[in-house]
């Protein structure tokens, strides 16, 4: 349950670039997720709602693109996404892929703000 | 009313990374091998982290330990009994380590000599998967009594780690402990992971893994040295 920890950095981080362009409220924070990360979408965003009470982003929404796992795999030599995370071998060969290039992000990728 | 989109594009974990990066960067000067251990509760950190210590002290390696644990400095004092400087981090109910955790109480503790530098992480198999401690090597415990299918329930935690160790091998028979299928597990979500088994009742394991620790760092050493 590292949520919470989370949603505080994400609110810290988006209420100073909100209040460095001047922001009157913010509506939407756009975040990256890879499915790696280790983070739980409700607990999040029940986290969230509770971290921006009182802030520039109280009453915004938090919107997620989850992001697959990509890995590398030597044989075909191009990046595959994966079906899931329990499984890293290359869903059309079945090499086993450890090199991942993607799944892991945990960023905020936007916000939409009012003046 | 003007509603526009600020582009960001940063890391929500942005303070605790650049933290372990400048973390990682000093260790490196001091060359400091730091290794995080993580694993679930009671799957014998600081029973692997006794033993460990007490080998690298007698092949004449200086060490220390921090050791993380919500409320109790049990564990600090069982390894303290090894004759190594071990600190512990009181997380008061926080379930992972944070860089910040570890940069505070590195803070006026001086190791002249440190070559190994422990962090027994928080026992939990998720969150500690997110942040990095400025470690050089991430050790990830699975004991017998877990069952095999530990990795596959916890990929995000296993991959994330560098090496893995099969603890309690000891019991591994009255739990009808599959080895196979956990080989197998743990390389069906991290391809090639070295496996260790060790027993830190019988010693089982823990010679080769001591000496593997050293070899590791001997080579992490000449990279830096270069």
């Amino acid at each position: 349950m590292h949520e919470l920890s989370i949603a505080h950095s994400l609110v810290e981080t988006a209420v100073s670039e909100a209040l460095r362009a001047n922001a009157r409220k913010v509506s939407i924070v756009r975040l990256r997720l890879g499915v790696l990360a280790g983070v739980v979408r409700g607990s999040l965003d029940f986290c969230y709602d509770l971290v921006a009470r009182g802030t520039l982003l109280e009453g915004s929404r938090l919107v997620v693109e989850e992001l697959p796992v990509v890995v590398f795999c030597p044989r075909c030599r191009e990046e595959v996404p994966l079906p899931g995370i329990q499984c890293f071998r290359c869903p059309r060969c079945d090499t086993p892929c450890g090199e991942v290039r993607q799944g892991r992000e945990l960023e905020i990728e936007s916000i939409e703000i009012e003046c | 009313m003007c509603p526009r989109i600020v582009e960001i594009r940063q890391k929500v974990l942005k303070k605790n990374d650049e933290l372990a990066r400048r973390m990682r960067g000093r260790f490196v000067a001091e060359r400091r091998f730091t290794i995080n251990l993580v694993s679930s509760p009671g799957s014998g950190k600081t029973a692997l982290l006794e033993r460990t210590l007490a080998e690298l002290q007698q092949a004449g390696h200086a060490v220390a330990a921090l050791v993380g644990d919500l409320e109790t400095d049990h564990d600090a004092r069982r390894l303290a009994r090894s004759g190594a400087p071990v600190k512990q981090i009181n997380t008061h109910g926080c379930c992972h380590l944070e860089a910040e955790m570890v940069r505070r109480h590195l803070e006026d503790w001086d190791l002249p000599g440190c070559r190994f530098l422990f962090i027994e992480n928080v026992g939990n198999l998720v969150c500690t998967a997110s942040y990095d401690l400025g470690e050089s090597l991430r050790v990830v415990l699975l004991c017998v009594t877990e069952g095999e299918d530990k990795p596959l329930k916890y990929p995000g935690l296993f991959n994330s780690a560098d090496v893995a160790v099969i603890t309690k091998i000891d019991l591994a028979a009255a739990c009808e402990f599959d080895r196979d299928v956990a080989y197998a597990n743990v390389h069906t979500v991290r391809p090639g992971m070295r496996i260790f088994e060790t027993s830190s009742t019988s010693g089982q394991g823990i010679a080769d893994w001591v000496r593997w620790l050293c070899e590791r760092r001997q080579t992490w050493v000449d990279q830096a040295d270069r």
